[in-house]
């Protein structure tokens, strides 16, 4: 029943709320903090739509206290794109190979892809597959997303060439 | 879906989570990564009045070579482990689990102490402490005691850990050089709770001849199971020279494996004895640990 203040830094914004010890860090974000891009499905981990980047790593957002995220940094799909609107590389591959139908589980897909290209070690296609099964799209989209996941992968390649 | 309120302290080092544990006694529950905790706070399945969160301990994390043994401190994460240079070179099969414990996402947040004292049946982490001949280390206000992982665990969920006690630590001892570390299980799907899963490990000497053998299973009984006369019937013999299925019919021997909407004891007992073989074949065929 305990009552914490805490200050996290949330796509580059500094965010000091009250929250009450029970409140999830997905909760948080969409209803304290009006960031609705972060969906929540299963409520228990299973589904892996509310997958946010805390700390540079994917983590479910579900799965965290908010009180947990005291003093990180936390990373959102709102803060996935440029200022200026411009995709970013997920995004745009994801928009190329059609690889959402109803969108919602994409913020999830969006936010461990994102924590992986940008890990800065080219991962590979295999790592970026096994990653993804922990999402789930009940449009069975997933041929659209694993095709965008090829082009990620090739992009790497390319880059490293 | 939302858990029912409580309250939340932050401990700041290892004493001071001990202390808080004993002044809130039973109620209180350790918060580690959360990773099973959260979901069973959401689905009400637990209602502590007070959780310790022991995130911010620096000390309870990372890895350390002591002597004959690796010691993993309670906070380490599974993803941290499973990149760990000391894992893969002492303990391979604890690395080799992990690639199997839940997903990427959960395995960022979840921790080993987490794991090991949750005692959930089907989880790889149990039976390879089990497999492996790893000790438990339990902080209290009242000190520090060390449990050998196949005396800890009483029944489904259920642990030697008491009121006031944490997980300090998991130590895992050296195997000889040459000893092979496989590790697979059976699930529905990748993440989901294994149906069965073994973990085996053979100390092969440079005859050939194996010279000790340590084998858990999960997934096959309310605890880690120790698939005992496997194990003994495994000493002294050529490992090129195994009858497999026979190995792997006794180490099913050993297992008490249950019904439920996912399968049977009957389909439990017989996938598990063909992975048992496939398992064992696997760690046979491997180069051993340096």
């Amino acid at each position: 029943m305990s009552d914490h203040n805490i200050e996290s830094r949330i796509n580059g914004a500094v965010y000091k709320k009250t929250v009450p010890a029970r409140r999830t860090l997905a909760d948080f974000l969409r209803q304290d903090c009006n960031l609705t891009g972060t969906h929540i499905g299963c409520e228990h981990g299973v589904c892996g739509a509310c997958t946010v980047i805390v700390d540079g790593v994917a983590v479910r957002s579900c799965l965290m206290l908010a009180v947990q995220a005291d003093g990180a940094d936390v990373r959102t799909v709102e803060g996935v794109a440029s200022q200026d609107g411009t995709l970013h590389r997920v995004q745009q591959v994801l928009h190329e190979e059609h690889g959402l139908q109803c969108g919602f589980c994409t913020p999830g897909f969006v936010m461990t892809l994102v924590s992986l290209v940008e890990r800065g070690d080219n991962v590979s296609e295999e790592e970026m597959k096994a990653a993804l099964s922990g999402h789930i799209c009940r449009c069975t989209g997933y041929q659209g997303i694993l095709r965008a996941v090829k082009k990620l992968a090739t992009q790497n390649t390319t880059a490293k060439a | 879906m939302k858990p029912a309120a409580f309250d939340y302290v932050v401990a700041t080092s290892t004493d001071d989570a001990v202390s808080r544990l004993a002044e809130f006694g039973e109620d209180a529950r350790v918060i580690a990564g959360g990773q099973s905790l959260v979901p069973m706070l959401a689905l009400r399945l637990a209602r502590p009045s007070v959780l310790v969160d022991i995130n911010r301990i620096a000390e309870l994390a990372g890895t350390k070579a002591e002597g004959s043994s690796l010691r993993i401190g309670a906070m380490t994460r599974q993803n941290t482990i499973m990149q760990d240079a000391l894992v893969g070179k002492h303990a391979p099969a604890l690395a080799a689990a992990t690639r199997l414990v839940g997903h990427h996402q959960t395995r960022n947040r979840g921790t080993i102490g987490g794991s090991i004292a949750l005692g959930e049946p089907a989880s790889e982490y149990p039976a390879t402490a089990v497999a492996l001949g790893a000790q438990i280390e339990l902080r209290s206000k009242g000190g520090t005691r060390t449990i050998p992982a196949r005396d800890f665990y009483e029944a489904a969920y259920t642990t030697a850990i008491k009121t006031g006690e944490m997980i300090h630590a998991v130590h895992f001892p050296h195997w000889p050089q040459g000893t092979a570390m496989a590790v697979d299980e059976i699930a529905r799907r990748p993440g989901d709770f294994a149906l069965t899963g073994i973990v085996v490990a053979l100390a092969i000497d440079a005859g050939g001849k194996i010279t000790r053998a340590g084998i858990g299973w999960f997934g096959m009984a309310q605890t880690p199971c120790v698939a005992v006369q496997a194990e003994k019937a495994l000493v002294g013999q050529s490992a090129a020279k195994l009858d497999i299925p026979a190995i792997a019919a006794l180490a099913v021997a050993d297992t008490e494996p249950w019904d439920d909407i996912h399968a049977t004891v009957a389909y439990r007992r017989i996938v598990g004895g063909r992975l048992a073989a496939r398992v064992i074949k696997k760690a046979v065929a491997m180069k051993g640990i340096a």
